[in-house]
């Protein structure tokens, strides 16, 4: 068998054994009844959109490192 | 019409394209992918009105957002947001003139929800007298492993026109007709957000961002040694690569305290290929009080290093291929304290209006340039030898928002 073929195998089996794994998903640690904290709106990641993505788009605009902060900004000439 | 040319290869069978293995193997794919899984977004409207103060810049102007669904699986979104802009920069004072302008942004888009997967596109569109913006962005999100884990992959795309004003012998500011320039961005974004206990949740956010085309400021300028001649220095125009391709990665976790209280932690590192290497940290704490009270504090430290093309000030003319002076392009670090008071109360008369509060968020930002200087004291110290320049801000949002 060829050193091709063999990557094929081995990739094939190994997206087998992830998609086998997706159909056996594993139990919920945290059961639904247990979630009442992290229901409550102060643990929202993002509470108030309007407020969290104007104040990224002020840092943004002053610095040079931007993205992956889950938010989409448009573009601007803003500096 | 195909008139000549090679003949066309015979089409394949479905059954000759994949082995049988491959074959069972995309099978249970698809089966696998609906049985994974969403909530859509509440509906609610904020209205908010923005001031910041620093610099010698003053940008305040209204933002309007509004949720509604449609439905049970659609929600739809709109949004505007407006800059009235006054700025009278270092930058400005330096190779420029203060201007008043105004920046209007407007934006919808929609979350679809089918089983637990939820369809997110939009669009933006940005128009100053000196630059025009069209953003769109699509994302897909699905809830696994009985709803601990989301998965998000977006992608968005960026086309940006950029003029540059000029001032006519009558006085009357208009775009200059020689330039016109443009530029386009690409970002591709996967994030994890996990439930690890009862008590914390984790986000982990990646996204790789590519510009191409005019990235540079129309009006900042480089400065080179100029000895003996004004102040010591001659400004030019800056020359910048025109590509940058950035990678950024975050981590975010939120903790419940054993009190009614959150505590949340974040970091991100950048790095792009103009040589910015970046850090971001910060610290959140929310705390309700008093029934209807929600009080947050915020600490939040940025550093990042120089481009490899940017100088405070060149040796020379034409000093090498790429060069800028942009001071978000030099090394700085900044500090950021701020805090936020949320009041929830009751409307009357308006039954349709399930929750509603009025918000104040102040934040103050202080910017330390390592090699940045303030170039308008040169007269007193001389080219090069001026103090480093400081940037001292507030934010200040005021806000309402209905649930309805």
């Amino acid at each position: 068998m060829s050193i091709a073929k063999k990557l094929t195998r081995a990739c094939s089996a190994a997206l087998l054994l992830a998609a086998l794994g997706g159909c056996a998903a594993p139990t919920p640690w945290v059961k639904p009844y247990e979630r009442e904290h992290l229901a409550d709106p102060i643990m929202s990641f993002n509470r108030d959109p309007v407020s969290s993505v104007y104040l990224e788009h002020v840092l943004e605009t002053r610095e040079g490192a931007h993205g992956a902060t889950g938010a989409v900004g448009g573009g601007c000439g803003c500096n | 019409m195909q008139l000549s040319g090679a003949p066309r290869p015979a089409p394949a069978r479905a059954g000759q394209l994949f082995t049988p293995f491959t074959r069972t193997l995309l099978a249970l794919l698809v089966i696998t992918v609906p049985a994974l899984g969403g909530v859509l977004p509440e509906d609610r409207a904020d209205v908010l009105w923005h001031d910041y103060d620093g610099g010698d810049i003053t940008v305040s102007g209204p933002e309007v957002l509004v949720r509604k669904k449609v439905g049970d699986n659609l929600s739809l979104s709109a949004g505007y947001y407006e800059d009235m802009i006054s700025s009278a920069s270092i930058d400005v004072k330096l190779s420029a003139s203060p201007y008043h302008e105004v920046r209007k942004q407007e934006n919808a888009g929609f979350d679809f929800l089918h089983g637990k997967t939820t369809y997110s596109a939009g669009y933006i569109h940005s128009r100053e007298p000196d630059y025009i913006a069209d953003t769109t962005y699509y994302s897909v999100s699905q809830d696994m492993f009985g709803d601990l884990t989301t998965v998000t992959m977006g992608y968005r795309r960026g086309w940006d026109s950029i003029f540059r004003d000029i001032k006519t012998p009558d006085g009357v500011i208009e775009n200059d007709p020689t330039f016109h320039e443009r530029a386009d961005h690409h970002g591709y974004s996967l994030s994890i957000s996990q439930v690890l206990t009862r008590n914390l949740i984790a986000n982990l956010n990646y996204e790789l961002l590519t510009d191409q085309g005019y990235l540079a400021n129309p009006y900042r300028k480089i400065r080179y040694l100029s000895p003996g001649m004004g102040m010591g220095f001659t400004l030019a125009d800056q020359v910048y690569p025109n590509t940058r391709t950035s990678n950024a990665a975050s981590v975010q976790l939120k903790y419940y305290l054993p009190w009614r209280a959150a505590l949340t932690a974040q970091y991100r590192f950048y790095r792009d290929t103009w040589g910015v290497v970046a850090n971001t940290t910060e610290l959140d704490y929310t705390l309700p009080a008093w029934r209807h009270w929600i009080f947050e504090g915020s600490l939040r430290w940025y550093e990042q290093t120089h481009a490899t093309f940017y100088s405070d000030l060149f040796p020379r003319a034409d000093y090498q291929n790429f060069m800028a002076r942009d001071r978000e392009l030099a090394a700085f670090h900044t500090y950021t304290i701020g805090a936020g008071a949320s009041y929830q109360f009751n409307v009357p008369y308006a039954p349709w209006i399930n929750r509603s509060t009025a918000n104040v968020r102040v934040d103050h930002l202080l910017v330390e340039y390592s090699d940045f200087r303030d170039a308008l004291l040169a007269g007193e110290f001389g080219a090069g030898n001026e103090p480093l320049y400081k940037l001292n801000a507030n934010i200040f949002q005021i806000f309402l928002s209905i649930w309805f």
